[in-house]
């Protein structure tokens, strides 16, 4: 369904250029979930960005569904391909209703039966009827974000890219949060790209995962292979034993990769 | 006031309602407001409150002091000062009106898209806007006049082209900080164009700084007005514009007082109670409260 | 078990409001003495709060009530301005989550930890520096020399919170509050953070209040786990035995976090029974 290949981005020039992403290649299979797994700086949120079309300073080769893509995206390309973003109280415009927020891509996309859509929108993400009219400073983390999702799916994408979408959600919110998404997937046969600075997040969510460290992608593997604990990496088994808690002796032993 | 509004329209007059509450508790807003209303009603009722007409000469009575019959007393060609104030309050509210209409869409316009699409069209727009920055009112309505005539319609046009440069300003520095926003990354992530975002979501967030900062301009909108008058740039005689008459009441300031010091007054007022309104917009309608 | 440290009975910290008054602490009652105590929770259970009530930091217009708060020798509630002062940063300190919001921006990070040195102690300023390098290798900061003169947006954000550390332990406290010193950093970073923090605390036998939302973390870090939920402490027991908890919060909390070594499959979510609001207080 994703393939992507040799994809370089650069930020600044002169002596402040940043390599952001350099020579990264992966493929997501139709109906798979994948996960991109580092820490700050390791790039998965730029390539991210770089296949949604939020950052058109990209080279290299990267296909969706067969189609290559382009610096600029057809509108065709936004109702295959949603996103879901990190912080549910900076991604929902403050002065519009959930109502608005999710008839606009409707009306974008000139989508007929907007009562209906909107309607069974908040349904599926367990929010009913009486949350249309709220403004998002009237509704809690956990709600935003599952009217996020609503509006991710209401043009019925294909393709789902989740950017650290429970990273800003309490721990019960987000067991919430992670079985929506579970559900959603399994019943709408989505694909799923989700980045995560969480190994176990990413180990609960998604089939195969690809760790990425300073722009490169350090290891691809698959989730049975992560909890068994068949890395081959250096850096994946650094970040795998940080991931499982405090452990003062293997804490003394972690090195920075660069 | 429901916690769950049944309709778009609700929820938009429950926002509303809370403003407004939120408004009421500050009593020099409502001072403010209490003054701006009161000018309203004057320029409307102007016929119905004044005791005589503003134009109506009888010079065996001037330099009147205030008296039972003329309630603020006479200028130097016997007019009656109370009515001449009354329908000038019709002038102060037109220039005032007439500007600001002119001067908030233009600015937010130029500003937004500035701010919004970013490149060489950010710098043409605000180089451009920094032209008119550079202009002094006066002597932008003085070349004015010097090319056109003196007159109301001049003196608003050079007043509002020399006030739209802040206004742009203001737009384009909150959709800088706007344009990078998850909400509007996820309009761009629809497909929405650039008119769209900009109309839609940029536009409305941008709208309160804009209205409380025309609400803070217009006192001084109102005393350049007065200067133009004063200079007799602005409305022309017999029109009983308020700057005017306090240029007409110059030379018998020391015995006739009344004749400058009025208008004076009734400028004063104005201007404070747009500066009370604004304040108290501004305390309602700031981001941090958002 | 030694005197405690801090001991803490029925704190309570009230905001009152134009549409009531919001309780964000209800009766809190724990003890801490040279051992690292976790507090964990959510966000809105108060635990943020209780760090600060200890160190009468809350803001207004908050009010701190308790039954007992009491310092060594000090009592909290009753004391005035100028012995807080002289507790907060000699004898209790505080580092807090964001080292980006807790630094100078425009002075250096040396220059800061000798400043934090010279409220609390008469020296010369060379001998403040020579202190801040001390603790800036203390903190195992490789080239101390090189990093006292680098402004704190030059630094990295893990090393930005080990400055805040140093600067925190120049004047040698004996309580140290942590409120989640380690949640902006990289899981890699926090390990080493903390690794410091432990050497730290233990070396100098300082007492150790960590205030966390991470229950994983917490309960492989601290000693003891005290659990809060909506402004009281729910659960107390040694951090070995968490995974005995009994309070079904605590094991609801436990079984929603996703796991390695748990198969995919839907994670149980927690039901909160209101109960939980107004059971009995466990003391900590």
């Amino acid at each position: 369904m994703i393939e992507i290949d040799g994809l370089n981005v650069v930020f600044g020039t002169g002596p402040r250029t940043v390599h952001a992403a350099r020579n990264v290649s992966c493929h997501v299979a139709a109906g798979e979930s994948f996960g991109l797994v580092g820490e700050s700086g390791s790039g998965k949120s730029t390539v991210l960005r770089a296949l949604s079309g939020l950052n058109p300073d990209w080279t290299g080769r990267m296909t969706v569904a067969g189609e290559a893509l382009q610096r600029r995206r057809p509108k065709s390309f936004h109702k295959r391909v949603q996103m879901v973003f990190q912080d549910p109280y900076a991604s929902l415009h403050p002065r519009h209703t959930v109502d608005r927020i999710l008839l606009e891509p409707l009306l974008i996309h000139g989508l007929d039966d907007r009562e209906q859509r909107v309607l069974r929108a908040l349904d599926e993400v367990g929010l009913g009827p009486r949350f249309r009219y709220r403004f998002p400073h009237q509704l809690s983390g956990g709600q935003r974000q599952r009217v996020a999702i609503a509006r991710a799916l209401i043009l019925e994408p294909s393709v789902l890219l989740l950017d650290e979408p429970t990273s800003s959600l309490d721990v019960s919110i987000q067991a919430e949060i992670l079985n929506l998404l579970w559900r959603l997937r399994r019943e709408r046969k989505l694909t799923y790209v989700l980045v995560s600075h969480n190994l176990a997040v990413i180990a609960h969510m998604c089939d195969r995962l690809a760790v990425m460290n300073a722009g490169r992608i350090v290891e691809e593997l698959d989730v049975a292979a992560l909890r068994a604990g068949a890395f081959t990496q250096p850096y994946t088994r650094q970040l795998f034993e940080a991931s499982r808690g405090y452990d003062r002796a293997a804490a003394d032993k972690f090195v920075t990769f660069d | 006031m429901a916690e769950t509004p049944g309709s778009a329209l609700q929820a938009r007059l429950g926002r509303a309602y809370l403003g407004w509450r939120s408004f009421a508790a500050n009593p020099l807003a409502m001072v403010g407001l209490g003054i701006v209303v009161t000018l309203v009603l004057i320029a409307i009722a102007a016929p119905l409150l004044a005791t005589h007409s503003p134009l109506a000469q009888d010079l065996s009575n001037r330099l009147q002091p205030p008296s039972a019959i003329h309630w603020l007393g006479t200028d130097e060609l016997g007019r009656d000062i109370y009515s001449r104030i009354i329908y000038g309050a019709r002038i102060t509210l037109m220039i005032v009106g007439l500007v600001a209409v002119l001067v908030a869409p233009i600015g937010l316009l130029i500003g937004t898209v500035a701010g919004y699409l970013g490149g060489w069209i950010d710098t043409v727009l605000m180089r451009v806007t920094d032209v008119f920055l550079a202009f002094p009112r006066l002597i932008l309505a003085l070349a004015f006049v010097a090319a056109l005539g003196p007159g109301i319609q001049n003196a608003v046009i050079a007043i509002a082209l020399t006030t739209w440069p802040p206004y742009a300003r203001i737009a384009r520095a909150e959709t800088l900080t706007l344009r990078n926003t998850d909400f509007i990354n996820a309009a761009r992530l629809q497909g929405a164009s650039a008119v769209r975002i900009v109309w839609r979501y940029v536009v409305p967030l941008c709208l309160s700084s804009v209205i409380v900062r025309v609400t803070l301009d217009m006192a001084g909108i109102i005393l350049t007005a007065a200067g133009l008058g004063f200079l007799g740039l602005g409305a022309q005689p017999p029109s009983p514009e308020w700057g005017a008459m306090i240029s007409a009441g110059r030379k018998f300031i020391l015995d006739q007082w009344w004749i400058a010091t009025i208008p004076g007054l009734a400028i004063c007022i104005v201007s404070l109670g747009f500066n009370l309104l604004g304040d108290g917009l501004r305390d309602v309608l700031d981001p941090k409260q958002r | 078990m030694s005197e405690p440290l801090l001991t803490v009975e029925d704190l309570r910290v009230l905001f009152p409001g134009p549409h009531g008054t919001v309780e964000a602490v209800r009766g809190v009652s724990f003890t801490v003495g040279r051992e690292k105590l976790g507090i964990v929770g959510e966000s809105g259970s108060g635990k943020s709060m209780t760090g600060r009530a200890i160190l009468k930091l809350v803001p207004s217009p908050g009010i701190v009530t308790a039954r007992r708060l009491t310092f060594g020798d000090v009592d909290i509630t009753a004391a005035d301005q100028r012995t807080m002062r002289d507790i907060r940063g000699r004898r209790i300190s505080m580092v807090m989550q964001d080292p980006k919001f807790s630094l100078n921006p425009v002075m250096t990070v040396g220059k800061q930890i000798a400043e934090a040195y010279l409220v609390h102690a008469d020296a010369s300023a060379a001998a403040a520096r020579q202190r801040a390098l001390e603790l800036l290798a203390a903190v195992r900061i490789r080239d101390p020399e090189r990093v006292y003169d680098l402004y704190p947006h030059e630094v990295s954000g893990g090393m930005g919170q080990r400055v805040m550390i140093a600067m925190m332990l120049v004047p040698d406290p004996d309580l140290l509050i942590a409120d989640e010193p380690t949640s902006a950093l990289d899981v890699t970073v926090q390990m080493q953070v903390l690794a410091i923090i432990d050497d730290l605390v233990m070396k100098r036998g300082m007492g150790l209040i960590f205030i966390s939302h991470d229950l994983n973390l917490v309960a492989s870090f601290c000693d003891r786990i005290l659990v809060m939920y909506g402004g009281r402490i729910v659960e107390s027991c040694r951090a070995a035995e968490l995974h005995r908890a009994r309070h079904p919060y605590t094991r609801g909390l436990l079984a929603a976090l996703p796991r390695f070594d748990r198969p995919p499959a839907e994670l149980p979510v927690l039901n909160r029974d209101p109960s939980w609001l107004t059971g009995p207080e466990v003391p900590g």
